[in-house]
């Protein structure tokens, strides 16, 4: 390969690194930061006015709690709510659990998003930027809990899902469930504090709960973290989850993109070099016999 | 200067005028309008076309089963995960020729070039029709953030390139075609960086695309999810591209059959053996690489109903016995079992992106995702439309002469 050839080769071949900055870089965040809110379904009475309050703050859905007769079915959430209570007959009695996004410590939405549209913010909530979507779906497909909901009725849609009310947090208010709840069933706080609280109501009334508060080690860490009088398993949860943060399984594939972008260039050029002879089709004999089966048709 | 700058305007305008009289030359049809093709493809394209203005105008719920659960269908898992696995051929043959110098396929790089390229801007392009929002789809190129840690991101920047490096690859029959002597020079120059730009781009998103399912690992049947699955798809990407050809070129060798000239040296039979060699040593070692994921993953207990069964009918039905037909059409050189082969390796690749995408993802669901007949359709309408271009391209460019 002459000189000029060989610049042209590395040139295009080196603008294949423009797409190599596609490095993890996972942000380390003091976890201590973290806002959340401790879900404890032993205090819960299904009133339902989280939904409510839900509904009406975000301009969403608002169910008619005393005649729809919700609780009879399993809901899930939607477009339209982004959050439900749902009622489980349990060893226990019933036990209603509300449901919502569980704003993840690593969150699979946010790191599966090509536009960062999704977006981990500083002090918690999971929330979600429609200038920035193009509506791959993809934080659906990776969320554990398939809480991202699509607007599959609108030309252009939106991504549903609770945020934590964050524009709330901004102006020093409580989410708007948390402040609907009469109950105390739920409590905002930072989710060391939360965590604290949790475990210490479990250490003094050891028969009243499972020992395990769901969302502590549960897919990394969630914001949303729940206590609970029976296992998990029968309040509709999974717990199968594992306790890996979704991020990192892509993590190895994501490092493993440089290697290759330099890596196999290099091989391929230093193969082709240890090859050495003409490029294939410049030996002129191949040519000759060319014009003499290829003339008649070709324009 | 004045003059100078004249005369390469007049030069220039002369120039265009010449080509836009030419590409209306072109652009007229050739041929028979009444092909059972045409007939077939053209209401199919129309009312494709109609589907996709109902699915902008009233959203995707309108004209697919996609759901909250089900975010990803047809569409993604058959056009985009399957039919770049299917476009795979490319990278490979590129590879066999112009890096190894491998002088006997170099009368098929120009159409399994072709195929790529189109194959991508026409899968890969359907994206566009099943992202919610389109319109913004330049974010990950030039919007104001950037998801680095994002597969999906990878895999649109890496789309968009292979398409660049395809086309340049496809670009010095473009040239010759159109008379453009200086031009065609410069880009036959740069062939070889931009088929390593091709291959590398290529193991990159060929292995991205499977690495779009690793988050989903709850999700997804452990029979098909493994933390290997980018492995997987690349290795299995391989067979595909070769299936591919095998099928492609013998259809295109009856169709095209006054267009293509004969080589002494390497006939066209020869080229199908080779290439069912290859695909059968690539199949046995994707097989290989299945079983020891099995045995290592002790998936014994979960053979045993009909997910196993499925799971059984993939691996050993469309990947083990199709890879022994290669293997044996080869050692008898019989070529109905190795065109009969491609067939079964290449519905092997459909069924298994398949599983993966669409047919494992939430196994527990109780109403689980069928496409609806628009979905299908539009699917249609792409193939159908990539053939039409496909068909324009090789009666007008010289596709089928030996590069000079």
């Amino acid at each position: 390969m002459d000189r000029r050839g060989f610049l042209k080769t590395t040139l295009v071949a080196g603008s294949a690194a423009l797409a190599g900055g596609d490095l993890c870089a996972q942000e380390t965040r003091d976890p201590e930061e973290f806002v959340g809110i401790l879900v404890d379904t032993t205090r819960c009475i299904g009133c339902r006015a989280c939904e409510v309050a839900c509904g009406e703050t975000h301009d969403l859905f608002v169910p008619d709690v005393l005649n729809d007769g919700a609780l009879e079915e399993n809901r899930s959430t939607s477009d339209k709510q982004w959050m439900v209570v749902n009622k489980f007959e349990t060893e226990a009695g019933e036990v209603f659990v509300k449901r919502q996004c569980m704003h993840c410590y690593q969150a699979a939405c946010a790191s599966a998003c090509p536009t960062e549209a999704m977006e981990k913010t500083k002090n918690g909530p999971v929330t979600w930027h429609g200038n920035r979507c193009i509506g791959c779906r993809y934080c659906m497909a990776s969320c554990p809990f398939d809480m991202p909901k699509f607007e599959y009725g609108e030309w252009n849609p939106k991504i549903q899902k609770c945020t934590l009310c964050f524009e709330r947090l901004e102006a020093g208010q409580k989410p708007a469930c948390v402040a609907a709840c009469p109950t105390d069933a739920l409590m905002f706080g930072t989710r060391v504090k939360n965590l604290e609280i949790a475990r210490h109501r479990i250490y003094n009334h050891p028969d009243d709960y499972v020992h395990h508060i769901y969302g502590e080690h549960e897919v990394g860490g969630t914001g949303y973290i729940y206590l609970s009088a029976v296992p998990f398993e029968q309040l509709g949860f999974r717990t199968d989850l594992g306790t890996r943060p979704y991020p990192e399984y892509t993590k190895e594939f994501l490092y493993s993109v440089p290697m290759v972008l330099f890596g196999v260039p290099a091989f391929l050029l230093g193969l082709n070099a240890l090859i050495g002879g003409p490029q294939p089709g410049q030996e002129k004999t191949f040519e000759l016999e060319a014009g003499d089966d290829g003339g008649g048709d070709e324009r | 200067m004045m003059g100078v700058v004249m005369n390469a305007n007049t030069a220039v305008s002369g120039e265009f005028s010449r080509f836009f009289h030419f590409l209306m030359q072109e652009m007229k049809p050739r041929g028979p309008w009444l092909t059972p093709f045409n007939v077939i493809s053209i209401p199919v394209i129309f009312t494709g076309v109609v589907i996709i203005v109902i699915r902008f105008i009233y959203g995707l719920g309108a004209v697919t089963n996609l759901s909250q659960d089900f975010p990803w269908g047809f569409w993604l898992g058959f056009d985009v995960i399957t039919g770049v696995a299917l476009a795979a051929g490319a990278y490979v043959i590129t590879f066999v020729v112009y890096v190894m110098k491998v002088e006997k396929y170099h009368s098929i790089v120009r159409i399994t070039v072709l195929n790529g390229l189109l194959a991508y801007i026409f899968y890969a392009g359907a994206l566009v029709f099943d992202i919610g929002r389109p319109w913004q789809a330049y974010n990950p190129y030039i919007g104001n953030k950037f998801g680095f840690s994002s597969v999906m991101f990878l895999i649109c920047w890496h789309f968009f390139l292979y398409m660049v490096a395809a086309f340049i690859e496809f670009s010095p029959v473009v040239a010759e075609w159109a008379g453009w002597e200086k031009a065609r020079k410069f880009l036959k120059s740069i062939t070889l960086a931009t088929v390593i730009l091709g291959i590398t781009l290529s193991i990159l998103h060929q292995s991205g695309l499977g690495a779009l399912f690793l988050m989903a690992k709850p999700k997804i049947h452990p029979l098909w999810w493994s933390e290997f699955i980018p492995v997987l798809f690349l290795v299995s990407s391989v067979y595909a591209g070769l299936a591919m050809i095998i099928f492609e070129s013998t259809i295109s060798h009856r169709v095209f059959r006054h267009l293509i000239p004969h080589d002494p040296k390497h006939s066209f039979d020869d080229i199908l053996f080779g290439l069912a060699k290859g695909a059968a040593i690539v199949m046995f070692v994707y097989y290989f690489f299945k079983a020891l994921l099995f045995i290592h993953g002790k998936q014994w207990s979960m053979v045993n109903d009909a997910w196993g069964y499925w799971f059984l009918v993939e691996v050993i039905g469309f990947v083990l016995i199709p890879g022994f037909m290669f293997a044996f059409g080869y050692r008898n050189r019989s070529l109905n079992i190795i065109k009969i082969a491609s067939v079964m390796a290449l519905l092997g690749i459909v069924l298994n992106r398949l599983n993966v995408s669409v047919i494992s993802f939430k196994w527990y669901a109780e109403v689980h995702y069928f496409p609806s007949w628009q979905e299908i359709v539009v699917t249609l309408m792409i193939i159908f439309t990539e053939i039409w271009i496909l068909r324009w391209v090789v009666t007008r460019m010289p596709v089928f002469k030996p590069a000079h």
